[in-house]
């Protein structure tokens, strides 16, 4: 009898002890939804009621169907499918062409005074700008999609590389030097980890830019990806299919940006930052 | 080894900096410079570091391989204690990495970031740092200015071995006349704004030296009459 007791007991002490650890996160989910599933219920409920137009505003179980339908038929797979590939190629262009010439520029005068100036001025015109002069070029392919997403994703990456550059301490730099380094090795040894938090922080602002650009890009013209789900819907006057894209456009942009995050922490964990305190 | 003509790197209209220092090193000698807060040190050793071009006058090194400990740590804070040791090195050189982090009492500690280190930690890493290549000439920014007493008997004993070993020339930045009179074989003493080079004391006794010498222990009073700046001039 005595025994079991104790068993019982430590038992019990350590699913207190498992507590401990886990309610942090559940806590945070827990908090973080409560807002979102009371506006859910009552979204869905003053829409059964008749309080909201349906041809307006459908409720949530419609959308849901409508999309649960779709992915059914196959077609849903094929849209995702089509706008995730734009946005990755454009954001790795992006990206790549702005690491490039902001190291260039970040860390040679010369650069700076050349290139700078007209980045500068191309990047007062508003992107969406360009999207006829892509179409006239490119036509409504691939290419001026890609492109003008590219173009949306370099300008916060070129703009945090050179910031982050021109940030790192010249002391470190002189380490380098002490030990007879070669630009190239300051650049790629000290300048780039260095800068790599600024680098990141571009690097996530740009995906957002991403994936405003590809609803532009899709909108202009296309026949698949989730911007030309939100043309048919409006030509359609079917609500539940824009509302529909428009909550997959969330979940993806979210997920992207979820990635992004997972990487930056991974690789700042030396940062002496308020965020890793705690 | 080393000669320095008429060196002088100022800023401000000349009026702070170092003018005007004319010395010569020869190999395997350990120099102290001491000076009051601000008199150009630390200016001097960027100057001979190569890493300050905007001097006047003229200095030559015999050899090239310069080691430098700057005065702050200088750690590179994406990089653990031990990669920051090994960060001057090329090629495989874990294991003398690893001796060189026991030496300095950082066994234990190398996956650390800089962060999450003290600040003598991060200077014995700096001073690692230093010695790991096994330059021929080192130069020290005030190394054990953030350790405690005992730690600090025990670099400047690590100092010696390895002057011992390898003949090593140092030039030693210090606010501790005890350390320059343990360790070293000149005292340049700076005085000034600009600082000049206004004394330089000799001190031949063999090392390792007692460090309750009696001629020490005078030598000591001369040293701080030479740094009151009240008393002369
Ligand atoms: N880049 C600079 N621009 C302007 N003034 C400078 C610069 N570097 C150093 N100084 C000035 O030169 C003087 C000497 O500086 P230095 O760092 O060499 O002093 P120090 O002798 O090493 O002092 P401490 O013992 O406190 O380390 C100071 O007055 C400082 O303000
Ligand atoms: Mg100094």
């Amino acid at each position: 009898m005595e025994h079991r007791e104790h068993a019982v007991l430590s038992k019990a002490n350590k699913t207190k002890e498992l507590r401990f650890t886990k309610p942090k996160i559940n806590r945070k989910v827990l908090l973080g939804s409560i807002l979102p599933l009371t506006l859910l219920i009552i979204w869905e409920a003053s829409g059964r009621m008749g309080i909201i137009e349906s041809h307006l505003l459908p409720i949530p179980s419609v959308i849901v169907e409508g999309l649960y339908q779709m992915a059914l038929e196959g077609t849903l797979w094929g849209h995702i499918g089509t706008t995730l590939m734009r946005v990755f190629a454009g954001f790795l262009i992006g990206t790549f062409t702005a690491v490039i010439i902001g190291s260039l520029v970040g860390y040679m005068k010369i650069f700076e005074e050349l290139i700078d100036p007209i980045i500068q001025a191309f990047r007062s015109i508003p992107s969406l700008a360009w999207v006829p002069l892509f179409i006239l070029w490119m036509g409504i392919g691939e290419s001026s999609k890609v492109i003008l997403i590219a173009v949306g994703v370099f300008f916060p990456v070129y703009l945090n590389m050179v910031a982050g550059i021109r940030g790192v301490d010249r002391k470190l730099i002189e380490v380098g030097k002490i030990y007879g380094y070669t630009s190239f090795e300051i650049v790629s040894k000290i300048i780039l980890p260095a800068s790599l938090p600024s680098l990141l922080t571009g690097i996530r602002s740009g995906l957002g830019l991403g994936w405003m650009f590809v609803v532009a890009a899709e909108i202009m013209g296309a026949s698949k990806g989730l911007g030309y789900l939100l043309i048919v819907g409006q030509n359609t006057y079917s609500p539940d299919v824009i509302i529909g894209s428009i909550i997959l456009f969330a979940i993806l942009g979210k997920f992207t940006d979820w990635l992004l995050k997972f990487i930056e922490e991974r690789s700042l964990r030396w940062q002496d930052s308020y965020a890793n305190q705690r | 080894m080393l000669s320095v003509e008429q060196v002088s790197r100022t800023f401000n209209k000349k009026q702070v900096g170092f003018s005007d220092v004319s010395f010569t090193v020869k190999e395997g000698e350990i120099i102290g410079i001491l000076g009051t807060s601000g008199c150009g040190k630390s200016t001097l050793l960027r100057v001979l570091a190569g890493l300050d071009k905007d001097y006047t006058g003229k200095f030559t090194w015999e050899k090239e391989q310069v080691g430098m400990m700057f005065q702050e740590p200088r750690l590179m804070p994406w990089l653990t204690v031990e990669q920051n040791v090994g960060f001057g090195m090329k090629g495989d050189s874990n294991s003398t990495i690893q001796e060189l982090l026991k030496l300095v009492g950082l066994a234990g500690f190398e996956k650390l970031y800089p962060k999450d280190l003290s600040g003598g930690m991060a200077q014995r890493t700096a001073l690692a740092r230093a010695l790991v290549t096994e330059p021929k000439v080192i130069l020290l920014d005030e190394p054990f200015s953030a350790v405690d007493a005992f730690t600090k008997m025990q670099l400047q004993k690590l100092l010696l071995s390895i002057w011992k070993q390898q003949n090593t020339t140092m030039l030693l930045v210090t606010h501790d006349i005890d350390e320059a009179l343990f360790l070293c074989d000149k005292i340049f003493i700076l005085r000034g704004q600009p600082g000049e080079l206004y004394e330089t004391i000799i001190i031949s006794e063999p090392k390792p030296r007692d460090r309750g010498d009696f001629k020490l222990t005078t030598r000591k009073a001369e040293i701080l009459s030479l740094l009151d700046l009240k008393q002369t001039v």
